[in-house]
């Protein structure tokens, strides 16, 4: 709601770059910005990651431990995933309890994770209906260049694909969801839109797939309006970005 | 009484699955012969009902059903925006409260804003804002509240579905009413407008809201697992729902409006 006042001058300048077919970093429309990944970089932490996508830099832990289960799911780990967005990682970012913008990112994080079903919650089971282990998942927008939303997933998911614990090893984790963002600027669509980008889009739409063909998450953001025709596209491009990065770790 | 004969007809298809396949743990048969268990056929959304003007001091509102989800909206404003601050110079802001009140489900929900009704609250406010005129309204803000009274899966695009109208019936300006409607995969079968059952032993949910006019998907969010094909399918049934819910939005307008010959511009006789 406190949208950041953009100079006109600044939205026609990038507006009229994308219409003439271009981006400011000279990217292509469906290209990502470099993309680095450090496994184990936190060493308190089951798992860890760090994730970069261009400047945007996101520090993603699982920490794992004992709870009750939910009385729907007795037999069932409990998994949970924070997000944060702090003050240090943009002059827009405000400190305080995480904002619409901070539980939209965990939400959408939480949901490619569970819906995939990476995780086999039943082998986090110690006793059923009492004991049973708890996988945390959280993730820390650190430097914040545009596209926390991907660089946070793929920290989340290479964080729980590295993450090992004493009592069996591996976490029982085997799909690999992966989150893409696009934006629309006028009719343009943009992949990993960078924060300039981001400052002028007219609509958000984070699409994740999983490696066996599966659509498992979407969410659709900002003022804007997506047309089934757009949406279907980004999909194609969703599955064949997603299948790339899956190699990534 | 709708309510315990759906449960009874769950209680029926559990007794006849175990019987069926002596396996006790048998799934849940939530599609048989091609009908789901309430009847209806994969492409049919439930009986949906629409009432606008509901609400005696709101500036607008509208009451929605979706089979048993019953949603209540209210709009206030454009009005001062409080505190200051949060005013913009150059157009309104729209500022949208999604809420489910606690005995709207069987295991009483915590009063007050939780994760998820923040999140509901936000891309319902988004799914909005493209079609409203903000610019006409500068240095104000219109306040959406949204109240779900009882909960049977389809909150958000029901909520949606009466805060579109609620805001037609307050008389803010614009350029189309945003529809709303669900889609899901109940027993590998993609359903338009999926129930409470359905969607708690799902495959998948899909809520989408469309600007019918300009065919523009305003939301999309979805949770579960879609194949390509299957989403094609759900987002085609979910849209063609968005449709039918748009008739039936329009036809409330109509009804609360649609006789009076005489316009004051604040829709009274």
């Amino acid at each position: 709601m406190t949208a950041t006042i953009i100079p006109q001058i600044e939205r026609d300048s990038v507006f009229k770059i994308v219409e003439a077919g271009e981006r400011l970093d000279g990217r292509k429309f469906d290209e990502y910005r470099p993309i680095t990944i450090e496994l184990g970089v936190y060493s308190r932490a089951e798992g860890s990651a760090r994730v970069k996508i261009g400047n945007t830099m996101v520090a993603c832990g699982v920490k794992l431990g004992e709870a009750v289960p939910y009385p729907d799911s007795p037999d069932e780990g409990t998994l949970t995933t924070t997000a944060e967005l702090v003050p240090m990682a943009a002059p827009t970012f405000q400190p305080g309890p995480p904002n619409e913008n901070a539980i939209e990112l965990a939400r959408v994080v939480d949901r490619g994770i569970r819906e995939a079903k990476t995780i086999d919650l039943k082998k986090l089971c110690i006793t059923p209906g009492e004991k049973v282990r708890s996988v945390f998942i959280d993730t820390y927008v650190l430097d914040h260049d545009g596209n926390y939303m991907d660089a946070a997933a793929l920290g989340a998911i290479a964080a729980l694909h590295h993450a090992t614990a004493p009592e069996f090893g591996k976490l029982p984790v085997s799909k690999r969801p992966i989150a893409n963002t696009f934006i629309k600027i006028g009719n343009n669509i943009l992949l990993d839109p960078s924060l300039e980008e981001e400052r002028v889009m007219d609509a958000r739409l984070t699409i994740t797939t999983d490696e066996d063909g599966n659509i498992v998450a979407n969410q659709k953001a900002a003022t804007g309006f997506w047309t089934k025709e757009e949406v279907m596209q980004c999909i194609d491009l969703a599955f064949k970005h997603g299948k790339e990065m899956r190699k990534l770790f | 009484m709708k309510k315990k004969s759906k449960e009874e007809i769950i209680e029926s298809s559990i007794a006849d699955s175990k019987n069926k396949d002596t396996q006790p743990d048998a799934p849940l048969k939530l599609i048989v012969n091609g009908k789901r268990l309430d009847g209806r056929r994969p492409d049919e959304i439930r009986p949906i009902k629409i009432e606008a003007g509901v609400l005696e001091k709101a500036d607008g509102s509208a009451y929605v059903e979706f089979g048993d989800t019953h949603a209540l909206a209210a709009v206030y404003g454009p009005r001062e925006m409080h505190p200051r601050h949060l005013t913009e110079p150059q157009q309104a802001v729209l500022r949208v409260k999604y809420d489910m009140i606690p005995f709207s489900v069987s295991d009483r929900k915590r009063p007050g804003p939780d994760r998820r009704s923040i999140e509901i609250s936000k891309v319902i406010r988004e799914a909005l804002e493209p079609v409203v005129f903000l610019k006409n309204y500068p240095k104000t803000v219109i306040d959406v509240f949204i109240e779900i009274v009882q909960a049977d899966a389809g909150t958000r695009v029901a909520g949606l579905t009466a805060a579109s109208v609620a805001l037609a019936d307050a008389g803010i300006a614009m350029s189309d009413m945003v529809a709303s409607c669900t889609a899901g995969k109940v027993d590998g079968v993609v359903c338009v407008d999926i129930d409470g059952p359905e969607d708690n032993n799902g495959e998948a949910d899909l809520p989408v809201a469309l600007a019918p006019r300009t065919n523009s998907i305003t939301l999309l969010q979805m949770d579960g697992q879609l194949t390509r094909k299957e989403y094609d399918q759900a987002l085609t049934y979910a849209i063609d729902g968005c449709k039918k819910v748009y008739e039936l939005q329009k036809e409330a307008i109509r009804k609360k409006y649609g006789q009076i010959t005489q316009f004051n511009g604040r829709g009274e006789e």
